[in-house]
């Protein structure tokens, strides 16, 4: 499936993403990590670790309600995999993106700002990874 | 105050997840996809978060603490070890499976598709199993320096 090339909106959409990293860092002092705050936000161990995740989670899911309030259309989501891949993709994210202590923002984004030197090993990691994945699953398994 | 702050900071990660095309899965396999059909649109994504934040964190770290915090919490950990690499290779494989990463998958979640709730669960089980096993692991390296 070919998807159109939107240079703009997704630099624009960056932006978007790396203005939430720096106002979580400068309003509570904490890394924008997609991975800590979904795990912090199950498995919380104290309830004021807990809150400001809940919040945080509480303002991604209704972001695309109002991209349906003011453009009328919900945000294009195409799933070009089957459910069963879905799922076990989904197993392996959590457990990685645990183990790796981190994902696309914390390690990607936030990470790589910061120059850690953890994220710097771990963002070529997984981009390689994902894409030798990709490679077989599309054009040497050809599912 | 506090909880607001980072609502409004979900809702604007979230829409940016939106905007970007992050959120749709055809879209960020097509960037990993050099040698088919590939979109090379997620570059820019990366190129606009990083350049924000890059700046935006030196700007807010001129500050002696942050708003609604008493410091600044920085990963205390700094090792490159087996873990780090073998978790971010797993994740990419994942990733390049089914075309969600956690930051994505969230702001997608909130259209109700099935299909995404699908693998939010799928990714909450594998996050609970690798807590297990960390703990596990854990308990017998404990057990193994008692022995010693």
């Amino acid at each position: 499936m070919v998807t159109e090339f939107t240079p703009w909106a997704s630099f624009g959409g960056g932006l978007l993403i790396g203005l939430a990293a720096v106002l979580l860092m400068a309003g509570l002092g904490r890394i924008f990590g997609a991975t800590g705050i979904v795990s912090g936000f199950v498995f919380a161990d104290s309830r004021e670790e807990f809150a400001w995740r809940a919040a945080l989670v509480v303002g991604m899911l209704i972001a695309p309600a109002l991209v349906f309030l003011t453009r009328g259309q919900w945000p294009t989501i195409d799933v070009p995999v089957s459910p069963l891949l879905l799922v076990v993709g989904g197993l392996i994210v959590g457990i990685g993106t645990s183990l790796g202590s981190g994902c696309t923002s914390g390690h990607g984004v936030c990470g790589l700002s910061r120059l850690s030197g953890r994220s710097l090993v771990a963002v070529p990691v997984f981009m390689t990874t994902a894409a030798v994945t990709v490679y077989i699953s599309r054009h040497v398994l050809g599912a | 105050m506090k909880f607001l702050f980072a609502i409004v900071t979900g809702i604007i990660f979230g829409l940016g997840i939106t905007l970007s095309g992050m959120i749709n899965p055809a879209k960020v396999l097509n960037f990993f996809d050099l040698a088919g059909s590939w979109d090379p649109s997620l570059a820019f994504v990366m190129g606009g978060a990083v350049v924000m934040t890059f700046f935006g964190y030196r700007l807010v770290w001129r500050r002696a603490k942050p708003l609604f915090s008493s410091r600044f919490h920085h990963p205390s950990s700094s090792a490159v070890d087996k873990r780090l690499i073998i978790g971010s290779a797993l994740f990419g494989i994942g990733w390049g499976l089914a075309g969600f990463c956690p930051g994505a998958a969230l702001p997608a979640l909130g259209t109700g598709r099935w299909d995404v709730v699908l693998f939010v669960f799928a990714m909450v089980v594998g996050m609970g199993l690798a807590r297990v096993l960390e703990r596990w692991l854990n308990a017998s390296r404990l057990i193994e320096t008692a022995d010693s």
